[in-house]
């Protein structure tokens, strides 16, 4: 009598995940191996939209600059303006007015909340509610009219300026703020109510794509992926920038609440507990804000001293870190800019094998990444 | 059918030279089409509502542009369905993929005939209504595996094997927790699992009130049927934000038409057999509609399960607007570890109860008490 030994053959199949995919937030592409749902192996594929920003900071000058910075992360663009905007401070050593580092950080911490409703309503959206989507966009829209009341603009700020910003807060802009953090608040307990602790949801989210907090730092996760894994690293307070010591907010960190430390969920309990100490910041910040003038004098052909210069900032994802050399011209003379979403990638295929391809889009959520970071 | 063509030979002179076969014939196409039309205009104004319904929940407008308040959005949708070019991918199967939005259609469209409209407003009462329902509804699960892999996409082939597995598991549960409603009525027939629930105790005489077990069987049967018809948060096979549609991601035009109505043909059957099976059907509270002249009683009792249809209908939406999406083995898990024993032993619940109690529910108890 003979026995069958041989199983039916199977074999691995290979799916492109994206560039084109709802979930891939953008034009990234992952090289998916599964054996059935399950994921063998997936391979980021980054680089769908370089643009060669460091490049072309070569070509044009410092305060030219500052519009390339908005496409760095168009969901934080007033991020990434500031980030710019205090390089090269720190580079020429300018004195900035308070009135203006207040500004900034008040556009900065409302960028950061917008930023992060972003994240939450498409990480929603990913697991399969879309509501909560739309609910986050209602929000945002309020940002956005605060920040074209600001500069005119909605989405591209173009805002800070080498030594201030590009003008003075109009009338009722405080009052406007004020009045948003008043409505926004209440409305993060309405999120946690709808959908953080539905329990469909934390079971999407506990437990799936854990990285313990050695790993985190290993691989040179930062932001919120970093202080999900329970690492209190905040820039803001660890190596403080602006007038950010002033202020009084707390690190949020994961704790695990809902399954293991480091985990999905507490990556995205993270950005939530954010919001909050967000508009603590802004609220301290509209009560504080000094007179004064919004922008120091900067000559009309601004060239810097020959030198170097590292500065890194705490954007909504991640640490943005701009290194600039300058030979003393008017343009600088290399620039590198470290983003958060890129190094996140690069633990991405760690953290997804064995899981299910579903949890792939979970992971992809959790990181936040946003492709012209990853690209730039 | 017959007997009602042998009625209609004896009322109608003139017919009485016509062979009873033909007009038999007749009234079923007339039949057919009256089932077709009405599935189609719930189909179109069901994925109107559906939009409104996701506007209002996500504070936003919906469709506003055609028609005054957007009311005529979805003739523009069919028309716009009906028009588009219907691309079938080079490398796919092309029978296959021509067949798969058939077998969709007509395992969703083929339930309506038993649905028990009205207290005579039924296309065929079936003696084995039930079943018939659950085996023609399986007919989906052929159309959507084919679907899946006529496509010759691997989103399309991922989606079409969630699906397979999804509803096949799924069925038991549906099955086992519609059995509770045939034990009472000692018959599968619809229409009788209707009349059973009739009588004097007004909303008390569902079936839903009828004893604990039967409580719990409805709720039951409404999450495993939200599961065996696709519907959010069991929505994998087409989980637009992992498969980026499923199934019928390479489908456009009509084919796709097709899976789309086929899809709300579902909805409606889902929320037709737990109005039904639970919540009294047709049955007009505390009032006999068989004493009222034919047509006064069929537009009475039609209003009556329409409106609870369509409540159920409007549950799955709210519903489907605010749950986030399982994964698949959370999905197989729930099915075999939780609803599969649940309905087993609710179903052996129901039974002991019948037994126990000589088929009495608790609101009959309580009204014999008081005489």
């Amino acid at each position: 009598m003979t026995t069958r030994t041989d199983a039916l053959p199977t074999q691995e199949m290979t799916i492109n995940m994206g560039p084109q995919h709802p979930s891939t937030h953008g034009v990234l592409r992952v090289i998916l191996t599964t054996d059935g749902e399950v994921v063998t192996r997936a391979l980021p594929d980054v680089g769908y939209l370089h643009r060669a920003l460091e490049k072309i900071g070569e070509r044009v000058t410092y305060a030219q600059y500052m519009p390339f910075t908005d496409r760095l992360d168009y969901l934080a663009a007033m991020n990434c303006n500031c980030a710019w905007a205090w390089t090269v401070e720190k580079l020429a050593k300018i004195e900035v007015p308070e009135r203006a580092e207040y500004l900034r950080v008040i556009v900065c911490e409302l960028n950061r909340i917008s930023s992060h409703l972003i994240a939450f309503g498409s990480y929603t959206a990913d697991m399969g509610a879309f509501t909560p989507f739309l609910y986050a966009i209602r929000e945002r829209e309020r940002v956005n009219d605060l920040f074209e009341m600001l500069c005119g603009n909605r989405l591209t700020y173009n805002y800070a300026r080498v030594g201030g910003v590009s003008g003075d807060a109009p009338p009722g802009f405080l009052e406007k703020t004020k009045e948003f953090l008043d409505y926004f608040e209440p409305k993060i307990d309405e999120y946690n109510n709808l959908i953080s602790y539905n329990k469909i949801f934390v079971h999407r989210l506990a437990n799936v794509a854990v990285i313990p907090a050695e790993d985190a730092v290993a691989y040179g996760l930062t932001g919120p992926n970093l202080r999900g894994s329970g690492v209190p690293f905040d820039l803001r307070k660890d190596e403080p920038y602006s007038v950010y010591p002033k202020f009084d907010f707390k690190v949020c960190v994961g704790t695990g609440e809902r399954g293991t430390l480091g985990d999905c969920f507490d990556r995205y309990m993270v950005r939530i507990n954010e919001m909050r100490e967000s508009v603590k910041i802004v609220r301290q910040a509209v009560a504080r804000i000094p007179d004064g003038p919004v922008r120091a004098k900067v000559p009309r052909l601004f060239k810097p001293p020959v030198g170097e210069v590292y500065f890194r900032s705490e954007c909504p994802r991640g640490e943005t870190g701009i290194y600039l050399i300058s030979d003393g011209s008017v343009n600088p003379f290399r620039l590198k800019i470290r983003t958060g979403s890129f190094v996140t990638m690069s633990i991405f295929e760690k953290v997804t094998r064995g899981l299910m391809i579903a949890d792939v889009v979970a992971v992809i959520g959790s990181f936040d990444i946003i492709l012209p970071e990853i690209d730039r | 059918m017959e007997a009602l063509a042998l009625s209609l030979v004896h009322a109608v002179p003139p017919l009485a030279g016509v062979p009873l076969w033909t007009v038999t014939l007749l009234l079923m196409v007339v039949a057919a089409a009256v089932i077709l039309v009405f599935a189609l205009t719930f189909e179109g104004v069901g994925s109107l509502v559906l939009r409104k319904v996701a506007g209002d929940i996500q504070a936003r407008i919906g469709p506003n542009r055609v028609g005054p308040n957007g009311i005529l959005q979805f003739l523009a949708d069919g028309v716009k369905l009906v028009l588009k070019e219907d691309i079938i991918p080079a490398n796919a199967d092309r029978l296959l993929f021509k067949l798969a939005p058939y077998f969709v259609f007509v395992g969703s469209f083929a339930a309506f005939v038993v649905v028990p409209f009205g207290v005579g407003l039924i296309a065929a009462d079936l003696n084995i209504g039930i079943y018939y329902v659950m085996a023609v509804t399986s007919l989906v699960v052929i159309g959507v595996l084919l679907a899946g892999w006529a496509s010759n996409n691997k989103w399309a082939l991922l989606g079409g094997m969630r699906a397979a597995a999804q509803i096949v598991s799924y069925e038991i549960p549906v099955g086992m927790a519609l059995i509770p409603a045939v034990l009472i009525a000692g018959s599968l027939s619809l229409q009788d699992i209707v009349r059973s629930q009739g009588g004097l105790l007004g909303i008390f005489g569902w079936n839903l009130f009828h004893n604990p077990f039967t409580f719990f069987s409805f709720f039951l049967y409404f999450t495993a049927a939200q599961a065996e018809t696709n519907q959010t948060p069991f929505d994998l096979p087409e989980a637009e934000s992992e498969l980026v549609s499923g199934y019928n991601v390479e489908y456009s035009g009509i084919r796709f038409g097709l899976f789309f109505l086929a899809e709300f043909g579902d909805m409606f059957i889902v929320a037709a057999l737990s109005t039904a099976c639970f919540l009294g059907g047709w049955n007009v509270p505390f009032f006999h509609v068989g004493t009222l002249p034919w047509i006064w009683g069929n537009l009475l009792s039609l209003g009556v399960f329409l409106t609870k249809a369509f409540a159920m209908v409007l549950i799955m939406m709210w519903v489907r607007w605010t749950l986030p999406r399982l994964r698949v083995d959370q999905l197989m898990r729930m099915a075999w570890k939780y609803l599969v024993p649940l309905t087993f032993v609710n179903l052996l619940g129901v039974s002991l109860w019948l037994l126990v109690f000589r088929g009495k529910g608790i609101p009959g108890m309580i009204a014999s008490l008081f005489g």
